[in-house]
């Protein structure tokens, strides 16, 4: 599965998880508007961890992102 | 800022003799009321004279009500308990009880709304001027607490006011906030800054989305602003931080790692960071300006500020004038025979710096919210199918840290995931519900029989 592929389906999870409704998962979305709050967005993090092996976020000195495209595009860029 | 003479004076004298422009104001999302309204009017219902050397309990959904009432009663009542709106109603009579409440002041909304009470509003309707008094009130907060009935900590504005001697020169025509509620240690901390500094209080609001929240901070020309990591980095999360220009961004109730401390200099490159140290017992340690995580090991053990610092056993303790006095109903104190508080956080010495690695009792910190592992492991242990399950904390770069957990299963068992997750969240606040649940064929137990705890 992508990255791409693997956030979307762990953000459904999520919501699912959560009984969050989601909003539709377009890039230009703010992550807040999405319908998961940021404790569901930390349990994003921690589960893309462990599915993909990567925390983008270790490094310290990344920029906190703000849509669905740049969170995406953090991992992406994290794997190389 | 010099501290003033607290001792002597209600917070109402030395919110006034700051002086009362027209323009000096404490306001939250719905409401707005300008100091100087007080001078010749009230708040609360009736006559003063009745809560004169009272104990009074102010519950209110809202902020506002809340700092309106403490401002006419401190002084005037002998106790004041600042009741968080979350306090579930149920621990109601037993606070009542313990604190030796006379009078409940509320709205109509909150844990109290149920019972009978003495109105207290969001504005002010003029009245005779409120009569004040040089009591030296008692002003009690709830600790946060993680499981049963929150306990109940004696402040008197002398403590409450000790950290404010820090030397910040702070401008009168400053605008404070805070992303907390000022009802707890860390919120109240900010109100006072505010009140004795002069300067005007933008109070947050449940429920209020936090680009909002954000929007109306820049809007009321918000200059100085307090939160949790966790708050800031929801705030850098919305996209929306820009709409304030605070000239100084302040983070506690959480760990501080350099991650945050370095965005937070990116987004609002003219402001002061700094990070405070504070708990509702201990009172506020020690605040760090220089924009690094951890703190200078020469602040340990040094006599010169008001705040004196060790660590023993790893665990940091602290001595100040800023501790609470004590506990209401309890026989335990706050304080070891020399005046030190443990604080139960443990730290690490690193090149000169300490850093804090955790809590030493395996207290889970998600986003400034504690959390005891054991409240969460009996309601897994509760299952058919667990054995056993140890519950501890995930470092999490969004929230500090997460709930986890480990299930050992009862041979013969599957995972009833679902199961016990829906059960946690009957029970349990969202933050407490583990993010995770993980099968492992056994976990330790030490010699003590008691669960082998690592830090996260």
């Amino acid at each position: 599965m992508s990255i791409r592929a693997t956030v979307l389906s762990q953000i459904q999870q999520i919501a699912a998880r959560q009984k969050k409704t989601l909003a539709p998962l377009d890039d230009d979305l703010p992550l807040l508007k999405s319908g998961l709050d940021s404790l569901c967005i930390a349990i994003l993090v921690a589960a893309l961890d462990d599915a993909l092996d990567l925390d983008p976020f270790a490094a310290g000195d990344v920029a906190i992102p703000v849509t669905l495209g740049d969170f995406i595009a953090l991992y992406e860029n994290a794997a190389g | 800022m010099r501290t003033p003479l607290a001792e002597r004076r209600s917070l109402w004298a030395l919110a006034a003799g700051r002086g009362l422009p027209v323009g000096r104001f404490v306001g939250d999302a719905l409401g707005r009321v300008a100091l100087a309204e007080l001078s010749h009017g009230s708040s609360i219902e009736g006559s003063p004279e009745r809560l004169r050397g009272a104990n009074v309990l102010v519950a209110s959904e809202r902020q506002l009500p809340a700092v309106l009432a403490l401002l006419q009663l401190d002084g005037l009542a002998r106790r004041v308990l600042l009741c968080p709106p979350d306090l579930p109603a149920a621990y109601l009579p037993s606070v009542l009880a313990e604190a030796e409440v006379d009078f409940v002041l509320c709205d109509g909304t909150g844990p109290a709304a149920a019972g009978d009470f003495i109105a207290c509003a969001d504005h002010v309707t003029p009245a005779l001027a409120w009569p004040g008094g040089q009591m030296q009130t008692e002003l009690v907060l709830f600790t946060s607490g993680t499981t049963g009935r929150p306990k109940l900590v004696v402040h008197s504005l002398a403590s409450l006011t000790g950290p404010l001697d820090d030397g910040m020169a702070i401008a009168p025509d400053a605008v404070w906030s805070t992303f907390y509620d000022v009802r707890r240690y860390g919120g109240l901390q900010i109100l006072l800054r505010a009140l004795l500094g002069g300067a005007s209080m933008v109070l947050s609001q449940a429920g209020e989305a936090v680009e909002d929240f954000l929007q109306r901070a820049g809007e009321a020309g918000v200059t100085h602003i307090s939160g949790t990591p966790s708050h800031w980095r929801r705030a850098l999360m919305s996209g929306a931080a820009g709409r304030m220009r605070p000239d100084y961004v302040r983070l506690s109730g959480e760990v501080a790692d350099q991650g945050i401390l370095d965005q937070l200099a990116l987004a609002y490159p003219r402001a002061q960071i700094a990070h405070a140290f504070a708990s509702t017992e201990a009172g506020v340690a020690f605040d760090v300006r220089d924009g690094l995580a951890g703190f200078p090991a020469g602040l340990i053990e040094t006599q010169s500020g008001q705040a004196q610092m060790r660590v023993v056993d790893g665990s940091l303790r602290i001595r100040s004038t800023r501790v609470a006095s004590r506990y209401l109903g309890a026989a335990a104190g706050i304080a070891d025979a020399e005046g030190f508080v443990d604080t139960g956080d443990m730290v690490e010495l690193r090149d000169g710096r300490y850093f804090f690695v955790g809590r030493r009792e395996g207290i889970i910190n998600v986003g400034g919210a504690k959390v005891r592992p054991e409240e969460v492991e009996a309601v897994i242990n509760r299952h058919p199918c667990v054995q056993m399950s140890r519950v501890r904390g995930r470092r999490s770069p969004i929230m500090g840290e997460l709930v986890v957990a480990e299930i050992m299963l009862r041979p013969g068992h599957a995972l009833e995931e679902e199961e016990i997750l829906e059960s946690c969240r009957r029970e349990l606040a969202d933050y407490k519900v583990p993010a995770m649940l993980r099968v492992v064929e056994a976990l330790e137990i030490a010699a003590s029989g008691k669960l082998v705890r690592p830090r996260a």
